[in-house]
């Protein structure tokens, strides 16, 4: 099938209209209207801003190894502040926010959402770009212009020190009259520019894949990462102005007198949290779904089977969706909910386990009997599904109200959404990234070291992250740099297990480095007869410009087998 | 099909897909009129109500009627920070007959040297009572305005609506707590 290639390249020969005409350096990276160097663009900074992030978690762990206050003094002052006791755990307050905004708005969803859903959304649905390839230049510098509002605001007044100090949350009223000074107003502005570039791009997405799939793929043969990042466009298209709103009023209330959320004027504070949340609870599923999408491509392919029960899996997705905007006061359960609304919300956050559970499940029945090969991107599929299914566990757990009373704002909460994100969501990426790297790069990355990778990477997050399930569970709260002398024995175990996290991105770097510098040349399908969506009938790289002709998929293909016999629309 | 149709379905789907998220941002802001009229309306997180004379007028006689049932009233009272002003109960607690109208009288005082005008927020625990307790005059109803070491004595008229007693949440509650925050006003 490999030898098909040629048919939906554009122009192989090398005149001017070439498909592989590239514009100059700057005119193409800086000016980019091509969805794959767009989506090249947002891996880079997705990257470049998961390194910030995960430094941020590197300094809260070594603050955490021991009981007491150790370096916060020195961030303090290191940061424009002076080194007294409040500004220091003020520090650790910008510390926390900037690390949850960072690996949410600038890390995950450009990644996920920017990196693999441009570049791999056009070329699985066989289209020549995204719908409007200049609205998705404006998506990525928007998101670039709010990631450069949140680092300013490390540096400017947020009250009792430099940096907004709100939590990702930002709620009032400590966004508000707790925190005087420009740096909360720039953190909030840097949301509204991410939030715009992600409605931007959320209309692109919807666009593209409702109007130019290629002819013959209707909705019930697109792939499932497709479906993933559709269902995924219109949760952000729906959730992310009401944090608009949101945090808008929080602007007006600090700035111009508006009372929103302060009660002295008629407003309340809990308004703030059911808008926040009615954002927020969506948000996770945001973050979740387009690594949904990717493992159910990989797992199929190194399977060498369909994936089982593929309408199943597509109205899960659409299902956990829907069901996530009506869940959002489980995140609330201490602000003073009655008994009934709490059973509301338990009730049907405990629903979304069931499509959940369809996915997890189908997955599983994927590989039964599958010729399943483990090459890199599996393995970090396989990791995904065993630690989203521990993290989706403590979920069932949290999300009965009467529990949540007793674990709310622990360490249990933070294991829980760190299993579910830092291993669910960042394994799927990183899955996603060996799986598509040679694709986008055309140079193979070392198995050797994605291995090694994997497995540091395993262990370190698991040793991370298990123990601060027992540290909630004996109460130990979130948010706070200092802890009981209790306390100590798993803090010092989970500071450890950042270390081995930290080594193992070591081997992530030198892959892409190897791979650039030694690696083999990537053929156009290098994971052979598994892999049969669009995307693997094109070179690696593919051309600047894919699919000037069309191509069809024909009645006999069903929803993984797009490539067969491959004939062009127009042949 | 023409490129122009592809544009002008591709137009079609990103208007609707922005007015889509506009309504968003919309609702987004008419939650907070819709969240207020849903506190009211069903005493949600303790929200108190509001009665008429007349109301008050048949409750007492429902109240009698169901066997003239007391329940405990405790009174509580805080300032927002930089208030500078004393505020507290007459009485700290008081036993009602449900359905029976009541006057609680606070007490505030202006302990700074400048008028200050304050508007108080009001909830009751446990917050299931709050669909059933009703004011029928109040203090908080209005901004007051203190001049400097002036002293009031503040009513409040309420009582206990006897459909209480149908609620099976409300089994066991002896006692309400009326719980009342003074803040400056914003104007």
């Amino acid at each position: 099938m490999a030898t098909t290639a040629d048919n939906f390249q554009a122009h192989t020969d090398g005149h001017a209209h070439d498909a592989d005409h590239k514009p100059g350096f700057f005119a193409r990276w800086f000016m980019s209207t091509n969805h794959k160097d767009i989506g090249t663009l947002y891996l880079i900074f997705a990257i470049f801003a998961g390194i910030i992030g995960g430094a941020i978690s590197g300094i809260m762990r070594m603050e955490l190894a021991e009981p007491g206050i150790q370096y916060l003094q020195w961030w303090a002052e290191f940061m424009g502040g002076t080194a007294d006791f409040d500004t220091s755990l003020h520090m650790w307050n910008v510390f926390i926010t900037a690390h949850g905004l960072i690996m949410v708005f600038f890390m995950v969803m450009p990644a996920m959402i920017g990196g693999f859903g441009n570049w791999f959304v056009p070329l699985m649905i066989g289209a020549p770009d995204m719908a409007f390839p200049r609205m998705n230049n404006i998506s990525f510098w928007l998101t670039v212009a709010g990631f450069l509002s949140l680092m300013f605001s490390l540096f400017v007044p947020g009250g009792t020190g430099p940096g907004a100090g709100v939590g990702w949350t930002v709620y009032a009223p400590l966004s508000t009259s707790g925190s005087t000074g420009p740096a909360v107003d720039f953190a909030i502005f840097s949301l509204h520019l991410a939030g715009a570039g992600s409605i931007l791009g959320a209309t692109n997405f919807i666009t593209t894949i409702f109007n130019m799939r290629a002819p013959g793929m209707t909705l019930h043969k697109m792939p499932l990462f497709v479906w993933s990042v559709l269902v995924t466009a219109f949760l952000l298209l729906l959730a992310l102005p009401v944090l608009a709103a949101a945090i808008t009023m929080l602007i007006t209330d600090r700035n111009f007198g508006t009372t929103f959320f302060d009660p002295a004027g008629g407003g309340d504070p809990v308004l703030y949290q059911h808008l926040f949340w009615f954002f927020g609870h969506p948000e996770v599923y945001i973050m979740i779904l387009p690594g949904f999408g990717m493992v159910s491509q990989i797992v199929a392919t190194f399977s060498r089977k369909p994936v089982f029960g593929y309408l199943g899996m597509a109205y899960a997705m659409v299902a956990i969706g829907v069901v996530g905007f009506i869940v959002w006061a489980h995140h609330m359960y201490t602000v003073g909910l009655d008994v009934n609304t709490k059973m509301y919300f338990t009730a049907a956050t405990m629903v979304i386990a069931v499509p959940t559970g369809v996915k997890i499940f189908s997955w599983i029945a994927t590989m039964w009997g599958g010729s399943i090969e483990f090459k890199s991107p599996m393995v970090w599929a396989l990791g995904f599904i065993f630690l989203f299914t521990v993290g989706g566990v403590t979920g069932v757990y949290l999300a009965n109200g009467g529990v949540d009373d007793v674990v709310h704002d622990t360490y249990f909460v933070v294991a829980h959404f760190h299993y579910v994100l830092s291993m669910g969501a960042v394994f799927s990426m990183f899955a996603g990234f060996y799986y598509w790297f040679p694709k986008m790069s055309g140079k193979m990355h070392s198995e050797l070291l994605s291995h090694i990778h994997f497995w540091l990477f395993f262990i370190g997050v698991n040793v991370i992250f298990f123990p601060q399930h027992f540290l909630g569970l004996q109460g130990m709260p979130r948010r706070y740099p200092d802890y009981a002398e209790a306390y100590t024995y798993w803090n010092e175990i989970s500071s450890l297990g950042y270390h081995i996290m930290a080594f193992s991105m070591v081997f992530f770097f030198i892959n892409i480095i190897y791979a650039f510098v030694a690696g083999k040349k990537a053929e156009d399908n290098y994971w052979g007869e598994g892999a049969t969506t669009l995307e693997w009938s094109l070179s690696s790289p593919p051309p600047f410009h894919q699919f000037s002709e069309l191509p069809v998929i024909e009645d006999h293909h069903d929803h993984h087998d797009h490539i067969g016999d491959g004939k062009p629309a127009t042949a | 099909m023409t490129t122009a149709t592809l544009q002008d379905r591709k137009n079609r789907t990103a208007m609707l897909a922005l007015l889509a998220a506009a309504g968003m941002l919309g609702l987004g802001y008419a939650a907070v009129p819709l969240y207020q009229l849903f506190c009211q309306v069903t005493g949600f997180g303790g929200t108190t109500q509001r009665a008429t004379e007349s109301e008050a007028a048949i409750a007492e006689r429902i109240g009698q009627a169901a066997g003239g049932q007391q329940i405990s009233i405790r009174f509580d009272a805080t300032t927002a920070p930089g208030l500078g002003w004393t505020f507290k109960p007459e009485q700290v607690t008081d036993t009602v007959t449900i359905g029976q109208r009541d006057m609680a009288i606070y007490l505030a005082k202006n302990n700074s040297d400048r008028p200050v005008t304050g508007t108080a927020t009001f909830n009751v625990e446990p917050e299931q009572a709050g669909a059933y307790f009703n004011k029928i005059q109040c203090f908080c109803f209005t901004e007051q305005t203190l001049q400097p070491g002036q002293e009031v004595r503040m009513p409040v008229l309420y009582f206990v609506d006897p459909k209480a007693l149908e609620d099976p949440n409300m089994e066991g509650v002896e006692q309400i707590t009326l719980s009342y925050t003074f803040h400056e006003a914003i104007d």
